[in-house]
């Protein structure tokens, strides 16, 4: 076995409590060359803090994308590398189950396969959303594919493509889910392998579903298709877990000051009141609980714009309401080139309960990439086109009708040609008209 | 294990799976209570704690990893949760791993045995979670710094926040090697910045690069072809460029990274949550930090900086971004030590936006 290369930076990185990868990389490199060497080039960035990674093109039979190739640049005056080894060490991206569920069995099959094949390094999961297979040679990234395919799984996206989506743990764990995560995050990306596979687009296009407004898959700055659980009707209320809340939180005296603090001084739009409670209101939009014999919560829905904060906080006691679905905002993304962009409502809400509604959302996923690879400039993600061209362009080229859900507020200026205005106005009068 | 022989095969054509039903992978009891659960709590930190509308009830223990795992490391998890666990797992955007099983007996063992083994039990509720975080030296083509030794670094002297719930509400953090940031938006974020325009090695962009396209990419026109040496090139107008790096992907003779030059700066406010306000992206509040592996001190001081104010200072239920909306910018300042620099006015697109239209100032 090749020895160590002295790594003392990197040794640095074994002390303190959190785990280390680099003690990992070392337990691999008792087996495997190719880690003795990475760690010989990972040693050099730390000590010249320079990268030494190129990219190139390597590919599995049949597929344009889903290998990172990486090949070594850290060579010696003769041309060859300082750490041969390792001078091959691409990485296969590989979609995980939505959700990212695994059995320990599904688990010790993908490490065999890997240590079979690559370097035995794998990141769970990679910020696409992808397992990370890292470290393989060109000459055997086919051969560790073949056996991870074997297993159900498929290569994930890369380069102007659609990506790898993610899903949160949601309707598989989660009391907040307003949609089957799992089952439109497969019936979408599912419906455009061919995109990721072999990506034509005019640039990347990313995918990303949470169940409900707290967003933990960063979708509305992160994807260019974000579906966010959200519900149209009212609040739901269970009164016994509302008295468990005030007294674990305080108890009667104590958590009235915390319902205060916590939630209604929070609220962003003031729908929820603390009340007396025989002062508390009836009605279609009202939702309220007791909290203890004299006080209770009431929430105006109407004014309610769905943030989760009051949920989240009286988790169980306040819930989502039953008329589940999700909105649909397009066009997040970081800087590059126009300034950071967050997606923005395109679709206030829709149901997302059955095959035939999701159904809908894969045909709206489709009919937006295919404007988008029809309109998009080369490297332009859709945010930016959006920017470009507009919003009413593309919700018409969609056909979408304008909604002021659509809008912080309506436009501030006055240079725009409204001599269209009245026939729009008996449009959408008649429109409204035929559904009533 | 040494590598199998190689023989001469032929290649299979893939089948296209796309992505894999999850139901083949899940807890039992995930399985029959799928989009009906009631509610949940946290019987202690880095556990929660599930009620199905059933009855059914499942514990989660959630602990941090390393996230880039070497498949001894994996297979010590899969050890625990055949052992303590009941042969599944998952894993969180934050490469968290969570191990549920249906029995609270269950609960104590397995937290014992998941620390035994190195993996810290935390990460939920008001906790500071797992830095989100990008490849960098280890593996990425365009890298400015390392990520995983900085998210290391980071997470030790992070360690309790992890593993305790003390904090005004959760933190999240990320890092990112370079100026595309694919550690993404987080109430608190480390990114590199690079101070000095590319270096140009003129004599491999006309081989190297496509030309056009280069010029294209530069977001503030500073880019231009140009003949040097005889040989077509291009050129940066070093006065407008950003030092964005943007240019460096698809031109690698367009060397941005700098052992000197290239920086690090700390982000702060970053929501993607709903909940309160809308959602919010990080602000610069401090940049030229050194690049200074193996631990980078300078960047976890100030990371700690304003995780110390925000801890003393942040009531319930605020995140970062929260926060500072109610104490405002020059008390955070203040508060942290920061210094608020010119370079802080931002002058990209929608800029003006961001500057204060009104008499709303603070003393």
């Amino acid at each position: 076995m090749k020895p160590m290369h002295p790594t003392p930076l990197l040794d640095e990185l074994e002390k303190g409590p959190w785990p280390s990868f680099v003690t990992g990389i070392k337990r691999l490199a008792k087996d495997k060359e190719m880690m003795v060497d990475l760690l010989g080039q990972l040693e050099t960035s730390y000590e010249t803090r320079l990268g030494y990674w190129k990219g190139g093109t390597v590919s599995v039979f049949g597929y344009g994308a889903g290998v990172i190739p990486r090949f070594t640049e850290l060579k010696d005056e003769n041309g060859k590398p300082k750490f041969p080894a390792a001078a091959e060490f691409h990485t296969l991206r590989v979609m995980p189950p939505a959700g990212m569920h695994y059995s320990t069995d599904i688990l010790r099959k993908l490490c065999d396969i890997w240590e079979r094949w690559g370097s035995g390094l794998i990141a769970l999961h990679g910020q696409s959303g992808d397992i990370m297979f890292q470290g393989a040679t060109t000459e055997n990234v086919q051969w560790a594919w073949e056996e991870i395919n074997e297993l159900g799984f498929d290569l994930g996206g890369a380069g102007a493509g659609v990506r790898t989506a993610m899903s949160c743990v949601g309707a598989a764990r989660c009391e907040q889910s307003c949609y089957n995560e799992a089952e439109a995050h497969r019936a979408v990306i599912n419906s455009v392998l061919h995109h990721i596979h072999r990506p034509s687009l005019p640039y990347k296009f990313k995918f990303k579903f949470s169940g409900c407004p707290n967003d933990c898959m960063n979708s509305v700055q992160r994807s260019d298709f974000a579906v966010i659980g959200i519900w149209r009707d009212n609040i739901q209320t269970d009164a016994e877990l509302a008295k468990r809340w005030v007294e674990k939180n305080g108890g009667p005296e104590g958590a009235i000051a915390n319902v205060v603090d916590w939630v209604i001084n929070r609220c962003p739009t003031k729908a929820i009141q603390l009340k007396r409670k025989d002062q508390v209101k009836e009605g279609e939009s009202i939702s309220s609980v007791a909290l203890t014999e004299q006080w209770a919560l009431e929430i105006e829905n109407r004014d309610c714009v769905r943030c989760m904060h009051c949920i989240n906080v009286m988790t169980g006691a306040l819930a989502p309401g039953k008329d589940r679905g999700a909105a649909i905002l397009i066009g997040g993304k970081r800087t590059l080139k126009i300034g950071d962009l967050m997606g923005t409502v395109v679709i206030p809400f829709m149901k997302l309960d059955t095959d035939e509604d999701r159904q809908k959302l894969v045909e709206l996923a489709h009919k937006v990439i295919d404007f988008f690879a029809d309109n998009a400039l080369e490297h332009e993600r859709i945010g930016e086109m959006i920017d470009r061209i507009g919003l009413v362009p593309f919700l018409e080229a969609i056909g979408i009708d304008p909604d002021p859900n659509m809008v912080i507020h309506p436009r501030s200026n006055p240079f725009v040609r409204t001599d269209g205005w009245d026939e729009e106005v008996a449009r959408i009068k008649a429109k409204k008209a035929q559904v009533a | 294990m040494s590598e199998p022989q190689q023989e001469k095969r032929t290649p299979k054509k893939p089948v296209p799976h796309g992505v894999p039903d999850p139901k083949q992978f899940m807890h039992p009891v995930l399985l029959r209570n799928i989009g009906n659960w009631k509610y949940h709590d946290r019987p202690r930190p880095g556990v929660l704690h599930h009620v199905a509308k059933s009855g059914d009830e499942v514990w989660t223990v959630r602990a941090g990893t390393q996230r880039q795992m070497d498949v001894w490391t994996i297979r010590k998890l899969c050890d625990i949760a055949d052992q303590y666990g009941e042969r599944y797992m998952r894993f969180t955007i934050r490469s968290n791993v969570e191990i549920t099983v249906a029995d609270p007996k269950k609960v104590e063992p397995l937290i014992k045995a998941l620390e035994e083994n190195g993996f810290p039990v935390g990460g939920t509720g008001n906790s500071c979670s797992m830095v989100a975080h990008t490849q960098g030296w280890l593996h990425c083509d365009i890298p400015g710094t390392d990520a995983s030794g900085v998210v290391k670094s980071l997470m030790d002297a992070l360690y309790e926040e992890f593993k305790n719930e003390q904090l005004p509400n959760r933190l999240h953090l990320s890092t990112s090697c370079c100026e595309i940031n694919c550690g993404g938006q987080a109430d608190i974020a480390v990114i590199v910045q690079h101070t000095k325009p590319p270096k140009i090695n003129h004599d491999l962009v006309a081989n190297m690069c496509e030309r056009p396209a280069v010029v294209a990419r530069c977001p503030v026109a500073a880019i231009r072809p140009a003949l040097v040496n005889g040989k077509p090139s291009l050129e940066v107008d070093e006065k407008k460029c950003v030092c964005c790096g943007a240019c460096f992907p698809p031109c690698p003779p367009m060397q941005i990274n700098d052992p000197v030059h290239t920086k690090l700066a700390v982000w702060v406010g970053g929501k993607n949550s709903n909940a309160r306000s809308r959602p919010t992206f990080m602000k610069m509040v401090a940049a030229g930090l050194p690049n200074n592996p193996p631990r980078w001190p300078e960047v976890t001081e100030v990371v700690l900086r304003i995780v110390r104010a925000y801890k003393e200072d942040g009531r319930p239920w605020e995140r970062v971004s929260d926060w500072i909306d109610r104490i405002g910018w020059p008390r955070f300042f203040e508060k942290t030590g920061l210094v608020f620099t010119k370079y802080l006015i931002d002058d990209y697109k929608h800029a003006r936006a961001t500057l204060n239209a009104s008499t709303h100032i603070r003393f």
